[in-house]
């Protein structure tokens, strides 16, 4: 189907914007009091909302708050879910049973509604919006490396380590891990997508970034109540989002055909 | 069976009394003091004590804990903060909107996704099945804070079809549903596909095209029923996508359901109903799933004999 540079080329610019755009383009808090929810057009190629503020420029600012959020999110849960559900799965015996029932658990609170009311509990802000993510995320992680662990680890090459008396710490990141990288690598695309989804929703409910910092999440909520006359103050941040979920979740795809990883729990 | 139903049972309860008691944890988390949280700085110290009284934080954990466990045993959830009613009372108010609005969704999700996966599967690897699949590759992707708006746009505000928000008129469940439902139908018009490409496999569809029958009836009757068992399950599982999208969709709409209190309560700091909130979405959620098992070991034998791991 799609190849690999679209999703690539996506993710690319994303980054891109999102390490470098904030120094290149202008102040996105600047404020022209009579451009006020004016249309794209010469002066600001995205128009300017509410407050008179440059959209592409707040825009630019968003991806950050999205890259740098999903990217926090997903590293920190990837490494710690997958280290929890591989040495859980590799020693098994009453931990193994004592996870599996935590991991039923946060199972059990349907899609972001967990994140929503830690966050709510937590206090708006960037980093409890990372925090709510990241309590929620590491599930996914540790129920996919508990389940590829235990169909591995009664292979040969496992066993001679056991009984060599290499350290078990040793064998789940040396001879265990570098074996389960390719179907944790596919979920750790899917949960970008989700965390970029995740934190632009907790933004939208007024849960993320405080203004004035940008988000796409909190630019669509503020501009919902101007639709009417400045719908472009919803359409970009939302086809900002769209693209860039489009483009990881494609991604995603892809590396799942490529790595040969068959389905995801 | 009936072991399997025990079992089940048995699991459900454990992960209910987990979900409990994280949801019971979550009004600790209130950096500083949850009280001078919910009441503000300005409260005089008797109403603090008096809150703090009321709501057992002058208790020790392990006590707090117990009492917790002896109302929710009771079915008394507490008071709300801020309209001091029951809280037991306001979520009943608001059961029947959300519901109402995760049941309509689904109708919207099935409708749109048996079509689009059986047209993918039957079609394999011709224009159909890219265009299916990209369409649902952009039902994933379109997060329902964004889709609600620009529905409203489009067919409330522009079209002038159907109203903007609330739950008054009989039409407005229709664009909360489609908003909701959208995500939902794009998963599982992949799982029709999938699912459906296996069974086209079989050689009792062989058999079927064999004997002569008319390829809408093999694909239907034949193919479709049997492709149907595995997505039903996964269906009770996105039941939790659908009720977690519930709450940020309820607040686009302003749709008068769980979600919206939930949301509303945060604003308020109106914990305790958060807390009930949170605790009876997910207690409905995890009660549909072990029925959905229950009910599919007692269908399908292979379910219950098979390994559970």
């Amino acid at each position: 189907m799609m190849r690999l540079w679209l999703p690539g080329t996506i993710l690319m610019l994303w980054a891109l914007g999102a390490l470098l755009g904030p120094s290149l383009v202008g102040d996105p808090n600047h404020i022209e009091l009579q451009r006020i929810l004016a249309s794209p057009g010469p002066a600001g190629w995205l128009g300017f909302d509410d407050l008179g503020r440059p959209v592409w420029q707040r825009l630019v600012v968003g991806a950050q708050t999205s890259f740098m959020v999903s990217a926090t999110v997903v590293a920190v849960t990837a490494v710690v879910g997958s280290l929890i559900g591989a040495t859980s799965g590799f020693i098994g015996g009453w931990v193994d049973h004592v996870l599996v029932r935590i991991i039923d658990i946060f199972l059990a609170f349907p899609g972001i509604l967990l994140a929503i009311a830690l966050a709510g509990v937590l206090g708006p802000g960037i980093s409890n919006v990372v925090i709510a993510l990241s309590v929620v995320g590491w599930v996914g992680f540790a129920r996919l490396a508990r389940g590829q662990v235990l169909s591995l680890k009664h292979r040969e090459h496992v066993q001679a380590a056991l009984a060599l008396g290499v350290r078990r710490s040793r064998i789940i990141i040396r001879h265990l891990l570098p074996l389960i990288v390719a179907p944790l690598i596919v979920e750790g695309t899917f949960a970008v997508a989700g965390a970029v989804i995740a934190e632009a929703g907790l933004s939208f409910l007024g849960l993320g970034v405080q203004p004035p910092a940008a988000s796409w999440g909190s630019m669509i909520r503020d501009g919902t109540r101007y639709m009417l006359m400045a719908p472009h103050l919803v359409l970009a941040p939302g086809i900002a989002l769209m693209v860039v979920v489009l483009g990881v979740n494609l991604l995603g795809d892809r590396l799942r055909d490529w790595l040969d990883v068959r389905s995801r729990p | 069976m009936p072991v399997f139903i025990l079992s089940r049972l048995f699991s459900a309860a454990l992960v209910l009394v987990g979900v409990s008691c994280l949801v019971f944890l979550l009004i600790h988390l209130v950096p500083g003091d949850p009280v001078e949280v919910m009441l503000g700085e300005a409260a005089q110290p008797a109403d603090r004590e008096a809150l703090r009284h009321a709501l057992g934080l002058d208790q020790g954990l392990l006590t707090q804990l117990l009492h917790y466990f002896n109302a929710l045993l009771h079915l008394d959830l507490g008071t709300s903060l801020q309209s001091k009613r029951p809280i037991t009372e306001l979520l009943a108010e608001r059961i029947p909107a959300t519901a109402e609005l995760a049941g309509a969704a689904l109708v919207v999700a099935v409708l749109i996704a048996v079509p689009l996966g059986v047209i993918a599967a039957v079609r394999k690897d011709s224009p159909w099945d890219y265009g299916a699949m990209t369409v649902s590759m952009l039902g994933v992707s379109i997060p329902n804070f964004w889709l609600g708006p620009i529905l409203i746009l489009v067919f409330s505000v522009w079209l002038g079809w159907l109203p903007v928000s609330g739950r008054e008129q009989g039409d407005s469940i229709i664009l909360p549903a489609i908003t909701l439902g959208t995500a939902l139908a794009a998963v599982l018009s992949r799982m029709v596909r999938s699912s459906l490409l296996e069974v086209l496999h079989e050689d009792y569809i062989r058999t079927a095209r064999a004997k002569g029958l008319a390829e809408g009836a093999v694909i239907w009757r034949h193919g479709l029923r049997n492709a149907m068992l595995p997505v039903v399950t996964v269906l009770g599982l996105q039941l939790g996508v659908l009720l977690g999208g519930a709450v940020v969709t309820e607040m686009v709409f302003s749709w008068p359901g769980l979600g919206e209190l939930t949301i509303e309560s945060i604003q308020r700091r109106d914990y305790p109903v958060v807390q009930a909130c949170v605790l009876l979405i997910s207690t409905s959620y995890v009660v549909v799933n072990t029925l959905t098992d229950v009910v599919y070991g007692w269908l399908d034998p292979r379910v219950r004999l098979g390994d559970r791991s």
